[in-house]
């Protein structure tokens, strides 16, 4: 068993889409169910899962692209950051293409500048290691399975007794995201798809409070479609029933209780702040800042930089398509002006974009 | 930003591990696992660190269950 052949068996995909439609058929009873997660984005596209729903079950893709959801004012930034004199740029891919203002990392490293893609943050520090005379600025993006490994890139920076290594942070976290999410009347969400491995990190018992006070159900499902479909059963399961748990679909990994070590890692680095998220606003308590205590490496505090006002392309509604409100095909961009080639916003750029997702996939048949 | 996929660890050297998929090796740091690992582990690998370990048995019983429900009658699982 490798774990992941087994769970896209095409049987299992088919037959938990057909006790779906059976749960649900002649009952009248719509449900939207929102994930939030960029793997599950794509993994819903590239297996073809809403294809198989029934009607009255409908699956919305939420603010689950890390890279999609940072103020581009954060690469506006990073672009002025590689402009410097002496810096080097260390970066996960997809933030390197996304475009800010007016220009994005990747453009600049055509220009000469020095921004290397990388994937882990300990590359990050291993390129300050060898480049004494560089001042490595690594962006720090991603959710709560990231921020962990940022911030045992800072602590392993700090035993290196570096000071040429500092982290641009942009990290914000889920829980209390849903919980915003939630009281939107618009949205209707009956449910939550949640994020596997933000979970195997926080815990599944993180989304309790949505579920025992929010009354919503939260199921926590793994990335291949099996996994994927037999969560939304759960869900559908639970709606119907009436009843709003936290379930865990994918319990060869994640567990009530998460990963500890990882949180206390995270937590000694980093602090909750009030984060603004492209399209939603302010977010209390939304974002991770670093501590004082590692002021010394924040990009933020030790490089100042002029930053230009930031400008989002006109007509991009990435905004809207984050918070699920308006699908890919809605947006008029959407694969006239705005392609993977020439992206105006974020949610074509990033490998796990809904508008990504829906352009590489399943172009036509975007709910 | 969730890539993290599961490897076989095929190495462990202190707190640092190479973990293998498909032929493709990765060096995979242990510091942010709350559990301990052996050689022959699955873990979910992302960002260069193990996260998580994968339970075998767990997986095994998930599989199972869903087996199950599609051969059944429709009542839950």
């Amino acid at each position: 068993m490798n774990y992941l052949d087994e769970f896209r068996d095409r049987r299992l995909v088919h037959g938990l889409a057909e006790r779906i439609r059976r749960l649900v058929s002649g009952s009248g009873r719509r449900m939207t169910f929102m994930e939030v997660c960029g793997t599950h984005t794509m993994a819903v596209c590239r297996y073809g899962i809403r294809a198989l729903l029934p009607p009255e079950v409908r699956l919305i893709s939420g603010p689950g692209c890390p890279v999609c959801v940072t103020p581009s004012g954060y690469v506006d930034r990073a672009v002025a950051c590689s402009r410097l004199p002496g810096s080097m740029i260390a970066t996960f891919g997809d933030m390197a293409r996304v475009p800010g203002s007016t220009s994005s990392l990747l453009e600049e490293r055509a220009k000469g500048r020095e921004v290397r893609i990388v994937y882990s943050p300990l590359d990050a520090v291993a390129l300050a290691v060898q480049n004494p005379h560089r001042q490595v600025i690594f962006l720090g993006v991603g959710f709560e399975t990231t921020a962990p490994a940022v911030a045992g890139s800072i602590l392993a920076a700090a035993a290196k007794n570096l000071s040429n290594y500092f982290v641009l942070a942009s990290h914000r976290t889920i829980p209390v995201t849903l919980q915003t999410l939630s009281a939107d009347p618009d949205l209707g969400l009956d449910g939550y798809l949640c994020p596997p491995h933000v979970s195997a990190v926080i815990g599944a018992d993180a989304y309790r409070p949505l579920a025992e006070e929010n009354r919503l159900p939260c199921v926590v499902a793994g990335f291949e479609p099996a996994d994927v479909m037999r969560g939304i059963e759960i869900l559908v399961w639970q709606v119907a029933e009436g009843r709003s748990a936290v379930e865990i679909e994918y319990s060869r990994v994640v567990k009530p209780g998460g990963n500890r070590k990882a949180r206390a890692v995270m937590q000694e680095v980093f602090a909750p702040f009030d984060a603004e998220w492209r399209g939603i606003g302010v977010i209390p308590g939304s974002g991770l800042r670093i501590r004082d205590g590692y002021a010394r490496f924040d990009a933020e505090r030790q490089i100042p930089v002029d930053v230009e006002a930031p400008r989002e392309h006109p007509g991009c509604l990435c905004g809207q398509v984050l918070k699920g409100k308006v699908a890919p095909a809605e947006c008029p961009l959407f694969a006239r002006t705005c392609t993977p080639e020439a992206p105006a916003g974020a949610c074509m750029v990033s490998s796990e974009g809904t508008c990504a997702a829906a352009y590489q996939y399943a172009p036509a048949s975007i709910p | 930003m969730c890539l993290g996929v599961p490897m076989r660890v095929a190495k462990i050297d202190g707190s640092e591990a190479v973990a293998e998929i498909d032929g493709v090796r990765r060096a995979a740091s242990l510091l942010l696992l709350d559990e301990a690992v052996e050689v022959g582990d699955y873990v979910i690998v992302h960002a260069g660190f193990a996260i998580s370990k994968l339970e075998p048995a767990a997986a095994q019983e998930t599989l199972a269950l869903m087996r199950e429900l599609c051969a059944g009658d429709g009542a839950e699982g």
